[in-house]
This record gives structure tokens, sequence and C-alpha cells, in this order.
């Protein structure tokens, strides 16, 4: 799929090696790619290729040893821990394998948690807390807390987590990993109504083929290399 | 309020961890209060002893007597206001458990030195006339069911035989703090036993207590007594009251430093245990930290909500503790009496407590607390399942 | 088959800090445990070893120590007639009649004053107590202005040492010996010549008599005749019976203080362990449900979490009698409370005392570790495999 618009996420000779006590492990080996605004992309390859540590340095929760990544026009890799933070917290949406929800708070709270750290009112927290939920259709569950849900429940909460602050992009980490197949379908499901009713860019590690599918675009990572198939 | 409430929430994920903290803690808390306490009826007999009374006592030591002749000479002294006298009897009722000062001493003069000793005017002059008559403390009274007209007898260790006395008076003190656990009687009611009994110890006096016109001439007035019967057959030690407390007090020292020290290693011990229960519970929740991060939560929150969870929980068990102080300082007070007659917990006990619970919260925290806010991210993430 | 005790033991290596927080707890409660122990254990020995029991020591009747009392020289003399005294080699009766009193001394260094004791003594003082050696210098002449130190007062008292000079009584008295009795409370005392001192302190009586007895078994007899004559107001004790009743009220109280803490303090660390115990169970519930499922019976569940727990307070006691053992060199001085004297005594360790240390805190960790590993024992299997 083509857009007129400039790409959303610009990846140029990104290196990233993790020190292992003594040992050197090479992870990424100078990847350079675009994602565009409004793809849904999907990161696939073995176990060990550097699918999650390349999430993990596009969402900002990691610093690669050499190379650029722009996020929204931002170079992200020349920002501090601080800056970063803050950053994170408007621009990038995270959806986990194991959801992360915080068992000591409702999924109301859970999802308002982001927006704790604007300077929004309580009845504006809540006005898009309440309409995230509607989006993932758990507007019933609102005062449950993670124990009571279900794995499905869970992740939309997650989700809904994820959307609240309408961040630049979303990035999931095997978010259909840990769900039984109908639930797996669900979350899909939804994830493909975030691209195409809300214009959400999607970047999904995973390796569930069928997760694959409904990707727009699919790249491989092998051993820190990275190579193209289309859908 | 958010804070709070998530706080909360948290401190009763485990409620059996947080319950056995908050009890470790709360029973870490009375230890202390007791023992400071413990520590303050000690030094009390000192604090609460005049500044501007004098005692005069051989300058051997307390066990030489002085003559009753020096009493003359001192009254002559300038700036010496009043004289009274006596002697530490030690006297024992019935057993040596039932421990209780008892002094011999010159009934007038004394009680107008101590005008803290608050006796009601009959009481006072029927102990006056009677020479056998002796005057105790309330709560000496109440401990042995004692009233007006009782006989009591004590067996003399210092001056042997059997001593009957008639209970003419009960006092109490005109401050919370006086003492009133002590028995005075008649001077002369010992020395003209002594007299017929053994003739060579009469007419001498174990100490003699000075009122002074002006404070401000108490060292002089010290120095001179001192000089006045140097190179004499009874050398005298003159200081104030309160010196003279302070310096029993200090031959016991070692012991009272001890318990200081322990003290402070009962709040140690509770430390540790307090610091095991928040690093385990921090390691557990090192995914949930993590993830907050990722939300855009700086190392700041995190750092906040692992202190805030583990100072709230230590002044829980500290306010516990405070508040079990009282009942265990009662329950001293009565069943080791012996020991402790008195044992009233200060308010500046409980100020100290209440601090003592903040700092262990505080301590307990450092180190989850670096852990959970220096994370980083991936590697948090990482340790799931 | 049970489940190796390697695996609790390699468990508390996995949980390094945990456990170290933990064990730290147990070994200060253990540490203030055997402390106080061997304080009351040093208190009452330097006291007991103070006397002999084969000597009698008559003073007079419900004087409470030497200091108190007052034996006229008749009534010592009719001691000293009776026929339960022993003879020494030369024919001298091994009889001594002494005085006692208490003098004030400043420390050195600190320079606040002590009770001092200071006993008048005769001809056969130092052959009753065996346990007092001369260390230097010689006993004092009699009818001279001369005194020996017990080895605690040369050290700490102004004045105390050899060649040194102690006033008292309007008179200069110099030290011409030092002498060490050991850890008994004959090390805080300054002996003279006994005349010499009952001129210098104007007291015409003296304090006690002690003498060595003949046939050790007639004390009971000797006690009955003294204790009824009514010309005589005395009573009379074994030696080492009267020094233990001196030191009762303080090792009582030591002893009551001591085990009061370490009963508040072990609850403190007890649930320390507890606290340890059951998050250990919590983390390790896979591999108990892993267990069970190959076939380990509970018991043996229960046992190796409860070993495990041992293991802990007995590293606790382990490294809290070690640094207990320390404070052996460390020698308390205070007053003794019913004798108003000056007395040293140091830390003791026994071996009971560290059977009793290391008893305790493995005890501490079965208290400890009981009801998680109940908790593990009886875990669902199946709910164990599913969780983590």
């Amino acid at each position: 799929m083509e857009s007129p618009r400039p790409p959303i996420v610009v990846i140029k000779d990104l290196n990233k090696s993790y020190r292992r006590g003594s040992q050197i492990i090479p992870v990424l080996n100078n990847i350079s790619f675009d994602i565009d605004d409004g793809e849904f992309l999907a990161l696939m390859g073995p176990s060990g290729s550097g699918k999650s540590t390349l999430l993990n340095l596009i969402a900002g929760i990691d610093k690669p040893d050499s190379g650029a990544i722009s996020v929204g026009g931002i170079d992200i890799t020349s920002l501090s821990e601080a800056e970063l933070a803050r950053w994170r917290a408007s621009n990038v949406g995270f959806i986990f394998q194991f959801y992360n929800l915080i068992p000591v708070l409702t999924a109301f709270e859970n999802i308002e948690l982001p927006l704790l750290l604007t300077p929004l009112s309580r009845k504006e927290r809540r006005e898009h807390v309440e309409m995230a939920l509607h989006m993932v259709n758990l507007s019933d569950r609102m005062d449950h807390y993670p124990g009571q849900l279900s794995g499905g429940q869970q992740q939309r909460v997650a989700i809904a987590r994820a959307i609240v602050p309408d961040p630049a992009i979303l990035v999931a980490d095997e978010p259909t990993g840990d769900l039984d197949k109908v639930s797996a379908r669900d979350i899909l499901e939804l994830m493909e109504r975030l691209v195409h009713e809300l214009g959400k860019t999607i970047i999904m590690v995973t390796h569930d083929p069928r997760a694959a599918e409904k990707a727009h675009v699919v790249r491989n990572l092998d051993k820190g290399v990275l190579n193209n198939v289309h859908t | 309020m958010f804070i709070l409430k998530f706080l909360i929430r948290n401190a009763l994920r485990h409620k059996l961890r947080t319950s056995l903290t908050v009890i470790g803690i709360a029973i870490a808390i009375v230890a202390f209060g007791l023992l400071r306490t413990l520590v303050g009826v000690w030094y009390s007999g000192a604090e609460h002893s005049s500044a501007s009374r004098l005692v005069t006592r051989n300058a051997i030591s307390l066990i030489f007597p002085l003559p009753l002749s020096y009493k003359d000479r001192i009254r002559q002294i300038q700036g010496v206001k009043a004289v009274s006298y006596g002697n530490w009897f030690g006297g024992i009722y019935i057993d040596e458990k039932n421990f209780f000062a008892n002094y011999a001493v010159e009934p007038k003069s004394y009680l107008d030195l101590y005008p803290e000793i608050v006796l009601p005017a009959d009481q006072k002059a029927a102990f006056i006339r009677d020479r056998k008559g002796c005057i105790v403390g309330r709560k000496l009274a109440d401990r042995y069911g004692w009233k007006v007209g009782d006989m009591i007898t004590l067996r003399g260790s210092i001056f042997p035989g059997q001593w009957e006395f008639v209970l003419q008076g009960i006092y109490h003190g005109a401050e919370k703090s006086t003492e009133e656990r002590v028995m005075f009687f008649h001077w002369n009611y010992l020395n003209e036993t002594l007299k017929k009994t053994a003739p060579r110890r009469a007419d001498q006096v174990g100490f003699y207590m000075i009122g002074i016109t002006t404070p401000d001439l108490t060292a002089e007035v010290a120095l001179t007594v001192d000089r006045m019967f140097r190179n004499s057959l009874a050398e005298t030690l003159t200081e104030t009251e309160r010196a003279f407390q302070l310096g029993f007090i200090a031959m016991t020292e070692a012991i009272v430093i001890a318990i200081q020290i322990v003290s402070y290693v009962v709040i140690v011990i509770i430390m540790i245990v307090a610091a095991n229960t928040m690093a385990m519970t921090a390691r557990e929740r090192i995914t949930e930290y993590a993830t907050m991060k990722t939300l855009g939560f700086g190392a700041r929150h995190i750092a906040g909500i692992v202190f805030g969870e583990s100072v709230f929980i230590a002044m829980i068990g500290g306010t516990l503790g405070a508040l079990l102080t009282f009942p265990g300082a009662r329950w001293i007070e009565t069943e080791l009496s012996q020991y402790f007659p008195s044992f009233s917990v200060a308010p500046a006990t409980v100020y100290l407590e209440l601090l003592a619970a903040c700092l262990i919260g505080v301590v307990a925290a450092v180190f989850p607390t670096w852990r959970g806010a220096t994370i980083r991210i991936a590697e948090g993430l990482r340790r799931i399942g | 088959m049970g489940i190796p005790y390697s695996y609790s033991i390699r468990n508390l290596w996995t949980r390094r800090l945990t456990t170290v927080l933990t064990a730290s707890g147990m070994a200060l409660v253990v540490f203030v445990f055997s402390a106080t122990l061997m304080l009351a254990e040093g208190l009452e020995k330097t006291l007991v070893d103070t006397g002999s029991y084969d000597n009698a020591i008559v003073i007079r009747k419900s004087a409470n120590s030497e200091v108190q009392s007052g034996v006229e020289r008749l009534q010592a003399s009719i001691i000293g007639s009776q026929p339960e005294v022993a003879f020494g080699e030369n024919g001298q009766p091994l009889l001594a009649k002494e005085l006692v009193v208490l003098i004030n001394i400043p420390k050195r260094g600190t320079n606040k004053p002590a009770n001092v004791v200071i006993r008048g003594i005769s001809a056969s003082s130092l052959l009753l107590r065996p346990q007092v050696k001369l260390m230097e210098g010689r006993m004092p002449r009699p009818g001279s202005a001369e005194v020996v130190a017990g080895k605690s007062i040369a050290q700490r008292f102004q004045g105390g040492g050899m060649g040194e000079t102690v006033r008292f009584g309007m008179r200069d008295w110099i030290v011409v010996g030092v002498f060490d009795a050991g850890n008994t409370g004959f090390s805080s005392e300054i002996w003279g010549d006994v005349d010499q001192l009952m001129q210098a302190f104007r007291r015409p009586v003296y304090s006690s008599v002690i003498f060595k007895l003949r046939d050790s078994s007639s004390f009971e007899e000797f006690k009955t005749r003294i204790e009824s004559d009514p010309r005589l107001t005395l009573e009379t004790k074994r030696e080492t019976r009267y020094y233990q009743d001196q030191s009762e009220m303080m090792a009582k109280f030591l002893r009551i203080l001591g085990i009061t803490l370490t009963v508040v303090f072990s609850l403190g660390a007890v649930i320390g362990a507890m606290i340890t115990m059951y998050a250990a169970v919590a983390q390790r519930m896979t591999e108990i449900g892993t267990l069970r499922a190959l076939g380990f019976l509970k018991g043996s569940i229960l046992a190796a979490f409860v070993l495990e727990s041992l293991f802990l307070g007995l590293l606790g006691g382990s490294a809290g009698l070690f640094f207990a053992s320390f404070m052996q060199f460390i020698t308390i001085s205070t007053m003794n409370w019913q004798t108003f004297a000056e007395l040293a005594f140091s830390f003791t360790l026994t071996v009971d005392i560290a059977f009793k240390s290391l008893a305790f805190s493995v005890l501490m960790g079965f208290v400890g570790g009981f009801l998680p590993a109940l908790r593990a024992a009886k875990m669902n299997i199946v709910e164990a495999l599913r969780a983590g």
C-alpha cells in the first residue's frame, strides 16, 4: 500500500549488541528501513533474531549502539532518558504478550494510568477512558480487576491503555502469544480496526502466521539482518 | 488521591506478608519505647532533684557518718537558710523483695526543706509530735494498703533489731514527678535507741541537707562547708542534690549504656526484616515498574511508589506499636514493681517511636527503590514468568 | 525417598540477598541472647569464685553485706574459739578478723568516682584465699600505712597502681603490691592491715570473721549453734553462698532483662524468617508442583522446606554466636546494687551458653519456617504447575 504522506518511522544503519558477562553478542546488524504512516507491519523471524530488540529500539525503551531512528520526525536516539519518557507517554502505545496490567488497578484505572501524566482534568480523563473502553468493547467490565478477566479481555484492556493517549505508533510484542484461537482472532480483528478506522500505525512482532496474514507488510529478521516479504 | 489508593492496594496485595511486617515493626517499636522508658526511669531520680539544695556527706564514702555537732557550724555559714539531717536506714519490710527507701530525718526541718512533700496539716502535726511516728508516700501506702494509724515494722539491716512505727501521715508529691514511695521517721527515735543499745553509734548523721538563700550561692556555700571541715575527724563532701544523684547513677552507667545500645539494636533488627520484605516485594514487581516506565512514568514516580509503600506499612506498624507501649508499661509497673515501681511513658518517647518507624520505612526502601527506579526497561520487561 | 538436603542448601545460596538479610536478623537476636547470658554468667562466676566452699563467713545478723555489718571484738573472739576452726601448718588458727569499708576513688581517665572496697586483713587472710596471688611487690607491713591493690583497682583507679598513693582517713597510703585474684571480686579491692585501718576510720569493731572449716560438713552444726546463741547477734554463711547472694539481685535483673528482650527480638526474627519462607514457597510453586508430580511425598516437601529454614536459623545463630564470643574481651565495671561496691566482671562464654544459643536459633528457624513449609506441602499439584 502506498501513501503520499512521509514515512512515520525512519531507521538508518541501526546496530545493537548485548553484553553477557564478558562476551559481546551482536543482535542487529546495520538495519535500515522505513515504516509508512498507517502501516500494519509484522516483524517475523526465528527466536533470538532480534525482533523484540528492534521493537524496543523503535519504541524508545532501549538505545542503539549506533544508527538513527526517527519517529514522527523526531530523532529519538538523541533524546535523554527523561525526554524519552515524556516522548513515550504521548507517542507510543505498548501491547505486551503477557498484557502487563497492574493487578491492583481496575480495568478503568489501568487504562487511565498513562493519562495521569497529562494535564487533563478528572472529567476529561474519564471521557477518554470510556471512549477507549468502547473502542475495545469492554465498557461493561470497567470496574473489574485483571484477575477477574480472561486472557483475551485483559489484552483488550491493554490495547485500550495503549491507544488512550492517542499515540503516533502502536508497538505489539507477540500480542496473541498467550491467547487461545478465538481470543487471538478477536484481538487481531481489533488491531485491524485500529489501523483502518483510526489510521494507527502498528508494528507487531509475532510468531503467529495468522497474525502475519492480517498485516500489510511482513519483514523477516534473521540473525540481525532484514529481509523483505510483501503481502 | 491516586498515589494513596495505589499504595493501600499494593500493601493489601499480600495480606499475610503485610500483616507479619506490621506486627514485627509494632513489636520492635514497643520494645524500643519500653527500653527508652527504662533509661528514662534510671535518670529520673536525678532529673527531678533540686539544684538549689545541697547534700553534705562524709568525704570518704557514704557509709561513714558525720558528727551531729556539725549542724550548728553549718547553720552559721553565710548563705545557708536552713539545715536538716538524717540517715539512710535501709530497713526491710518483711522481705528483701519489698524494697523501698526509708530514712530517719529531723522531721520539721526536713519537711521545710522539701516543700514538694505535701502533707495535710493535721497529719504533719501528728507526725512531728509522735517520736515513733512515720510518714509514707501515697504510692507506697497504696501498694501495701496502709492507713493512718497502722503499725509498720521494719527489720533493721544497718541498725539491727525490729523497729516499730506508727503511720501518722500519707504524703503526696506536689508535682507528678515527685517521689511518692519513701518512708520517713524521726531521727531522734533512731538516736535515742542507739544511745541505749550501741552508744558508740549515737549522735551521728548520715547526711546533712542544706537550703540556700539564693541559688547562685550554691557553689560558694558548698566550698565553704568542705573547707570548714577539712583536716578534721570527718571531712565532708558537699554537692548539689542533683550532682549527688547523678554521681550515683554514673556508678551503674555501664548497664544503662548497654540498655541504650540494645534499644537501637532492636530497631536495626526490624529494619533488616523490613528491608528484606521490601526487597522481595520489589523484585516481584519489577515487570510492573518496567511497564509503568514504558508508559512514560519516570524514575521519580517509581521511587515514590516503593518508598511510599514502605513508609506506609512502617507507620502503621509504628502507630500500633506506640499504642501498645502504654499497656506494656503498665504491665511492667505491676508485675515488675520491685525493680520498677514507676514506669510511665513520656510523650517524647512516643514521638521518638514514630520517628523510628518512619526511619525503618525509609531505610528498608532504599535498596529496592534504587533497583526499581534504575531498572532498564527492556531488562525489566524480560523478567516475565 | 526424601529430597536431598543439598536442595535446601542450594536454594539458600541462590537467593543470597534474602538469605543474608534473614540470617542477619537472626544473628543479631542470637548475639543479644548469648551476650546477656554471658554477662549474667560472668557476674555470677566472678562472685562465686570469690569464695571457697570450705570457708565460713560470720557477719552481724540481718546485715546484707560486710559493709553493713559490725562484729564486736568480744564476739569475734568467741568465734575464734569455736571447735570448727581449722588450724594451719604453724599451729595458728586459719581465721581472719576483717574490716570492710567503702571509699570513694576517682577512676583513671573519666575522673568519675566509684565506691571501692577497702579490706583490713590479718595474718591468715591471704591463706584463706588461695585464689589470690601476689603479682608485684609485697604484702603491707603490720603497723605501716601500706596497702596492696587488686589488679582491677591498679588498672582503673587513680593512685591504685604500684608505688602510687591513695588518700583516705586523713593519711596517705602507699601501694606496695598488686595482687591478682583472677576474675573474682577481690580484684576490685584494696587490702591493708586491719588494725591500722580500724584506727584510721575510727571503727572499733570488725566487719566480719572468716575462717576455714576443719571439717567442711560441720558447717550446719556451727551455724545452728552460732545463730541461736542469744549473746551473739550474728549469722553465718559459707563463703561461696555469701558471695552468690551478693550478686543475686543483679544477676536476676540481667537475666530477666536479657530473656525478655530476646523473646521480643526473636519474634521479630521469626517474622522475618516467615516472610522469607512464604515468599520462597510462592516463588517456587511450579518447582514444587513438578516435584510432587514426579512422585515425591508431601512429607518430603515439608521436610525440605523446614530444613531450609533450620539451616537459615543455624547460619544466623552461628554468626551471632561467633560475634558474641568476641565480647569476652570486654570487661564491665559497675556498682553492685546490693553492696554498693564497685565490681568488675566480664562476659563468660560456656559450652552450655553456646549450645543454648544455637538451639535457640534453630528453634527460631523452625518456628518461622513451619507454616510456610506446610503450605508448600499441601499445595494442589495441578494448580502449582499452572502457576508462574
